[in-house]
């Protein structure tokens, strides 16, 4: 049996990765994944959660960020071909025109 | 034991691959090895007794969204990611931020493991309550959701219809419709 | 129905000031004067039920609502009639009628709507003045004070396209509130130590207790009192604006600043009789004050060249007179010589109105004279005017102002007494000076050019120019045509007028003739139950409400009094025989005084400086401190300093913080990165 800690260090650790993706990278579509890691690291966080507690509960939960995250990304990714359009760039820094 | 040794492969892929995924320099790669941690993650949910989530895994993530990230990146046909031209144009970047957005991930990570030690009965083996079989079937998913979380359940589709006409206005060439 | 007496002339007004504009002069005026007709008659109806009254009730009030009610003090308007209010409301409508009707001739040169502007204020005051005489309590006499201040200023500046004139006015406005700041003071004194301000209520309050020995509460209140009166009243130190106030009309200056409005402080110590006697050093001061104003007015009367001017320092020196007269306790005599004055001063300002008329515009007496065969009504009504105030015997001045030398004399203040000999010998020498001057001997254009600058500056010249431009600028040497061809007399509206006050200065005396004399001063006996206490009569009292009875036992009685009688009438006939020898025979003699004492004369000229000394130690100072200090200083730098600079403030800060919005989306996310793990870090802590 392994015990809910483990299940949890894994998803801090995925946590972090994703965190660290998205402040890293330069390229928009990384980033989008870099979030998409996160998701998934909150979704095992929730299932072994559930688990431990004896309901499913755990599972809605996940079935709903799914569904969100799915969403997102298509939003997400069609707002990046709009700016590629624009701007022939995927790189964040292109976009800064909302500034002071 | 062999549990553990298959939490262990499972959990390793995905952290690895994870890891990967944010050093590569083509985006078709990350795709790729996203993809693969997916796998890894869906086989730690089955270790859960979450067969649904696992399928749901596996079908929507690594099938529809990474395909949509797969159908994106063709189609835009992005150059590569040039951070050293990019840098020097740029006076925002400095190659110290790098450095110090690994070290802020650590960070992240040894709060989180204090965090998370100090909860208490997570030594607790999961599965050691017997009623794997009472949540883990499709059945007792789907009467939960369709009776107690039925609204967030109705609200999520209006959720989807939305994203879906957003994404198809948004992406539509200028003076095409 | 004692509400009418200010109520008609507040009519007046109203309607003077909304439709003035369009109402022809005749109207306008004529409803202004029957407005006062009026009053006075409704007035006399009031006397008349007073009279009716035993003597010790002769009290008629009316309240008109309750004013102020909070906790335990409660204040009516209450307008109340007793002996002293009824001979002021007949003494304001009476020669009040009398000089509107006068100004409806005298200021018909004036546009339409100038005119019934003019009689909108002069109702107004009117309705003020009345409601000061027959206020019941402080805060209802301080309406009428405040009032009459408003009403003086606008009437002064009535010509205030003319700046000296609306200077004038904003002067008597400023130093009037002086004295109105003290009279507060006052007054705020008397409630917190009685409770109450209404003034039957104080006086038997005050009435039981002995007099105050050392300078307490009552003499502070009263001394505040006092110099609130000075304010209003032209005492020194706060006289200063009376002589500048003849910038305005002649009638104005006969109604407001002779006898009316400045009789309001003398009027206000008789209402507080009681009050006052209960605070001797307030008495001395007083009558100190009261003696030396008059005797210093005199001495610059004597050597002013401006007809107003002269008559302006001769009310202040009568004012000066009454004021000696509350001073040594004679209350009833100061209110008798206030009723007198009233008389001969108006008849003396609106003969000089008919004089400035006539000449059109020349004020200035050295270039007068002559005038005696082309205005005889003017003439003769002048000099019965002017013998009246010297006090010669047997016209009103006499019986008035010997009662008060007698008082004076018989309560002991042999200096007082003398001092009010040696002003009536100057009251009687300036008027005749003025008399013989003006009418007498042959028309002179004396006066040198404007521009002299040892001369105190014409600027009365102008006072009667109207609104328009080009009128009656009188300049030496352009007036030698002038010289009896076309002088007019007085047209019969200001004929009358001056005709019946004429006619007062001779008989209004005959209502206070003296024991002495066989009469039995039925003025004084008339007014005594105003000045004591209604419910407690102790000894105290009646030897202070008693008025004109000689002091059996002080100072022999009738003898004494008879013989002052005779020093007094000796000093007044000698002053008129002085100033017929001087300036009747002898000018000569007047222009080599001048010159063998300059600097005297230069000094009485120049009213002894005062208005410099004012205006160097107080208005200049004042002035640069608020210019300099608070405005340049203060308002400028601090506050505009704090408003702007906390603008700045926001403005740098802004600047600085905006440079957050670097419109890098990873800088945003970054940061969101280090607060996440900010604050994680934090709670994990604690």
């Amino acid at each position: 049996m392994i015990p809910l800690g483990h299940y949890l260090i894994v998803s801090a650790i995925l946590f972090a990765i994703g965190t660290a993706g998205v402040f890293l990278r330069r390229n928009l579509i990384t980033i989008l994944l870099s979030i998409e890691i996160m998701l998934n690291a909150v979704n095992l966080s929730f299932v072994a959660f559930g688990r431990a507690q004896g309901t499913v509960d755990g599972q809605i939960i996940t079935f709903f960020v799914m569904t969100v995250a799915a969403a997102e990304a298509a939003v997400g990714l069609a707002i990046v071909i709009g700016l590629f359009r624009h701007r022939e760039s995927l790189n964040p820094d292109a976009f800064t025109s909302l500034k002071w | 034991m062999s549990e553990t040794i298959l939490f262990y492969l499972l959990a390793g892929v995905a952290v690895v691959a994870s890891a990967l995924v944010i050093g590569q320099r083509n985006p078709m790669y990350s795709i790729m090895l996203l993809i693969a941690s997916f796998g890894a993650l869906s086989g730690l949910y089955i270790q859960l007794d979450a067969p649904f989530v696992a399928m749901a895994q596996v079908i929507v993530y690594a099938g529809a969204i990474m395909v949509l990230f797969l159908f994106v990146v063709m189609l835009l046909n992005a150059p590569q990611e040039d951070g050293a031209e990019w840098d020097r144009a740029h006076p925002l970047r400095r190659p110290g931020i790098g450095r110090f957005g690994a070290l802020l991930a650590g960070l992240l990570i040894v709060q989180l493991v204090w965090a998370l030690t100090r909860v208490n009965d997570v030594g607790g083996a999961i599965g050691a309550r017997g009623d794997a079989a009472a949540i883990s079937s499709v059945r007792a998913v789907g009467r939960v959701l369709f009776t107690d979380y039925v609204f967030a359940f109705e609200a999520t589709s209006i959720l989807i219809l939305v994203a879906m006409v957003g994404a198809v206005l948004l992406a539509a060439r200028e003076g095409s419709r | 129905m004692i509400a009418f007496i200010p109520l008609f002339p507040l009519l007046g007004f109203v309607i003077n000031a909304s439709l003035g504009r369009v109402l022809p002069k005749t109207i306008s005026g004529g409803l202004a004067s029957l407005v006062m007709l009026a009053s006075f008659a409704v007035s006399l109806a009031v006397v008349w039920r007073v009279a009716s009254l035993a003597p010790a009730q002769r009290v008629v009030e009316q309240t008109l609502y309750t004013w102020i009610a909070s906790g335990d003090f409660l204040l009516d308007l209450t307008l109340r009639v007793d002996p002293l209010a009824s001979v002021m409301i007949l003494v304001v409508t009476g020669i009040g009628s009398l000089i509107h009707i006068y100004s409806t001739a005298y200021m018909h040169d004036e546009v339409d709507s100038e005119y019934a502007r003019y009689f909108s204020y002069l109702n107004l005051f009117a309705a003020f003045m009345l409601v000061l005489v027959l206020g019941a309590n402080f805060l209802v006499l301080f309406i009428g004070w405040e009032g009459v201040g408003l009403c003086s200023y606008l009437l002064i500046g009535f010509w205030f396209q003319k700046t000296s004139a609306s200077d004038a006015g904003k002067k008597a406005f400023v130093v009037n509130r002086i004295g109105d700041y003290a009279f507060i003071l006052g007054t705020l004194l008397l409630f917190v130590r009685f409770g109450t301000l209404d003034f039957q209520r104080i006086a038997s309050a005050t009435a039981p207790l002995g007099a105050e020995s050392m300078f307490g509460t009552l003499s502070v209140a009263t001394l505040l009192l006092f110099i609130g009166a000075t304010g209003k009243s032209a005492q020194i130190p706060l006289y200063v604006w009376l002589p500048d106030a003849m910038e305005g009309p002649t009638p104005v200056s006969a109604l407001i600043h002779a006898a009316t409005m400045v009789t309001a402080g003398v009027y206000m110590i008789g209402r507080n009789a009681v009050l006052f006697s209960h605070a001797p050093e307030t008495m001395v001061v007083v009558a100190v004050i009261g003696a030396s104003t008059a005797l210093m007015a005199g001495t610059i009367g004597l050597v002013q060249n401006d007809i107003k001017r002269v008559l302006a320092y001769s009310t202040v020196s009568q004012l000066g007179y009454m004021f000696l007269a509350m001073g040594v306790g004679a209350f009833g005599a100061g209110i008798f010589h206030l009723y007198t004055h009233a008389f001969f001063k108006a008849c003396l300002f609106l003969g000089s109105g008919a004089v400035i008329h006539a000449l059109h515009g020349e004020q200035d007496i050295r270039n007068m004279g002559g005038l005696k065969a082309g205005l005889p009504i003017t003439y003769w009504t002048f000099l019965i005017g002017s013998l009246a105030i010297a006090g010669v015997p047997g016209l009103a001045g006499f019986f008035s102002k010997d009662e008060i030398l007698f008082e004076t004399f018989a309560h002991g203040h042999q200096i007082l007494w003398v001092m009010g000999i040696l002003t009536s010998l100057l009251t009687a020498t300036y008027m005749f000076r003025l008399v013989f001057l003006t009418f007498h001997g042959q028309r002179r254009h004396d006066a040198p050019a404007p521009q002299h600058p040892e001369e105190e500056q014409p600027a009365a010249h102008l006072s009667h120019q109207p609104a328009q431009a080009g009128s009656h600028l009188p300049s030496a040497g352009s007036h030698r045509h002038d010289a009896g061809s076309h002088l007019h007399d007085a047209p019969a509206a200001m004929a009358v007028a001056l005709v019946v006050l004429a006619l007062g200065s001779v008989l209004a005396g005959y209502a206070g003739i003296p024991r002495a004399l066989g009469g039995h001063n039925a003025l004084g006996a008339w007014l005594a139950p105003s000045f004591s206490a209604r419910s407690v009569t102790t000894l105290a009292d009646r030897a202070v409400g008693e008025v004109g009875e000689p002091e059996a036992g002080e100072a022999g009685g009738a003898g004494v009094e008879l013989s002052l009688m005779v020093v007094s009438s000796i000093i007044a006939t000698s002053g008129i025989g002085l100033a017929a020898f001087i300036w009747l025979k002898r000018r000569e003699l007047a222009d080599k005084a001048a010159s063998t004492f300059p600097g005297v004369y230069r000094l009485l000229l120049n009213k002894y400086y005062v208005d410099e000394v004012y205006d160097a130690t107080i208005v200049q100072p004042i002035r640069i401190v608020s210019q300099e200090g608070l405005w340049r200083g203060i308002d400028v730098h601090v506050i505009d300093g704090a408003v702007n600079g906390t603008a700045s403030i926001v403005e740098g800060g802004s600047t600085l913080l905006r440079r957050l919005q670097s419109g890098s989306v990873r800088t945003y996310a970054g940061s969101l990165f280090i607060g996440v793990v900010l604050i994680l870090g934090y709670y994990l802590w604690r």
